[in-house]
């Protein structure tokens, strides 16, 4: 199996040392044709206006839009949880997901960077350290999408930051930035290799 | 569910998000817009771009709170704010600003010539300037989560970001070259604590992103730099000292993404307009190169 990066800006060497260390191929994807030789696809943490405007000046959005809707698998980390978003609260005028899971997302929902944390939180029945980045949280979901984890913040309310739709992955966080693969494993294990 | 904000790896992991990016000096919201349209992955909001400061002359020092809430105001992406060295009350206004990064940055007049920011103290990640990799030590164990090299700023001149970066990495190859008994005379040399010159040593890189800045003008400049190994580009005066900023901004943008291929870099080249008219750094006298600030 080959899993695609798509390295237009943002951590994508992080994602690739991650799938390096599950023992998986990587590749960098900046062009439809290098899309068209990987099984799955991830979006990397990084800027989404910058990533979105990317992908549009390089006809990247319709060819990635296609293989979701085709069952390609692809998971997003942050900035990548906003571009499988269907829907986006905050976002830039205009600003373009690929979409794919059935939710709204907020971006930049915890706050600035001073606003910027890490936590412990229950990952399908792990225990992860997570990096929390000008995060984006998920608003709401449709009744197709599992929600693997959520934080409670200070005025009491939960809100999901990892969530499954059949073949697609999204987090709030970055494992990327942490040694811990379950996240990695999970979407090469659980989502990737189950279709 | 305890959550811990300000921590090293929230402050170096933010600058992770930047990579691969341009972050764009803008003196109003105006230019922040244009930045943030064009795909800028950040602005850093200053009140005279530094081809101005050098030709007005003064004392350059943090911008007006006003104009960097207006910024704030109008572009989703994050904002970063320059102090003058060693300037700590400036850096405890702008982090009750809220900014999204600080730059401790030479090209304001210096406020402490021999100490700079203690920046363990802040919420907010810093942003430091090094010529060379004892320089970037220094800054990282003063608590910098990010370092760019440093150009001659506002001159639209490359030649010295590319020397700074070419003596960063080559420090940096030196060190892993090294016998393990030959570091504690290479920390002393460069003037760096030995823990970090072991770990770079070992691992090959800084311990944070390194970015490069200062004379960056064209798409070709910001691919020179990528290509010498720099996680991202600043451009300062290079965008809105030229002749069509919208266009060279995008342009710039897409040569950091595309820099290994130069059919894109040729294809973004064309028809930007006036660049920046820039001046030799050879021709600045000495005493008035922002680049040799810093200690």
């Amino acid at each position: 199996m080959k899993i695609g990066v798509l390295a237009l800006q943002g951590d994508f060497r992080e994602h690739l040392h991650a799938i390096a260390q599950c023992g998986e191929v990587g590749m960098e994807v900046r062009r439809a044709s290098e899309l068209d030789i990987c099984d799955a696809l991830i979006l990397p943490g990084g800027e989404s206006t910058a990533i979105a405007l990317l992908a549009h000046n390089y006809d990247l959005i319709q060819p990635i839009r296609a293989r979701i809707e085709t069952g390609m698998p692809a998971y997003g980390s942050c900035a990548g949880m906003i571009l499988l978003a269907d829907r986006l609260v905050d976002g830039a005028p205009g600003q373009q997901t690929f979409g794919g899971i059935d939710m709204t997302v907020r971006r930049n929902a915890f706050g600035r960077q001073v606003d910027s944390f890490e936590s412990t939180l229950s990952f399908n029945s792990h225990n992860l350290h997570a990096v929390f980045i000008r995060a984006p949280w998920v608003e709401d979901v449709g009744s197709r999408v599992e929600v693997i984890s959520s934080v409670t913040t200070s005025d009491g309310q939960s809100h999901p930051v990892a969530v499954r739709q059949s073949h697609l992955l999204a987090t709030s966080f970055h494992p990327e930035l942490t040694q811990d693969q379950v996240v990695h494993r999970y979407f090469i294990d659980e989502v990737c290799k189950s279709r | 569910m305890s959550q811990e904000t300000g921590t090293a790896r929230v402050k170096r992991g933010m600058a992770e998000m930047l990579k691969g990016g341009v972050i764009m000096d803008v003196v109003n919201a105006e230019q922040a817009k244009i930045a943030e349209d064009a795909g800028a992955v950040a602005v850093m909001a200053l009140e005279r771009v530094p081809a101005d400061i050098r030709a007005q002359g003064g004392v350059a020092r943090m911008s007006d709170p006003d104009m960097i809430e207006k910024i704030q105001a109008t572009v989703s992406i994050p904002v970063m704010a320059k102090v003058r060295i060693g300037h700590f009350v400036e850096a405890q206004i702008l982090e009750s600003l809220g900014v999204d990064y600080i730059d401790e940055s030479e090209v304001l007049t210096p406020a402490d010539y021999i100490n700079h920011v203690d920046k363990w103290n802040f919420q907010i990640p810093f942003v430091c300037g090094a010529t060379n990799l004892g320089e970037a030590l220094r800054r990282i164990n003063e608590g910098a989560a990010m370092i760019r090299s440093k150009g001659e700023a506002g001159t639209g001149d490359v030649s010295n970001a590319m020397s700074h970066m070419r003596s960063i990495g080559g420090e940096i190859r030196r060190l892993t070259s090294m016998r393990e008994d030959e570091l504690y005379v290479a920390a002393k040399e460069m003037q760096a604590p030995y823990a970090l010159v072991k770990e770079v040593a070992e691992t090959g890189k800084l311990p944070v992103v390194l970015f490069t800045a200062g004379g960056i003008a064209t798409p070709a400049d910001a691919a020179l730099m990528m290509q010498m190994g720099a996680d991202g580009v600043f451009i300062g005066s290079g965008i809105f000292k030229s002749g069509d900023p919208a266009h060279r901004a995008a342009a710039c943008v897409k040569a950091t993404t595309f820099y290994n291929d130069a059919k894109v870099l040729a294809d973004v080249s064309r028809g930007l307009g006036d660049a920046m008219v820039g001046i030799n750094v050879a021709d600045i006298p000495v005493p008035h190169r922002l680049a040799e600030r810093g200690w």
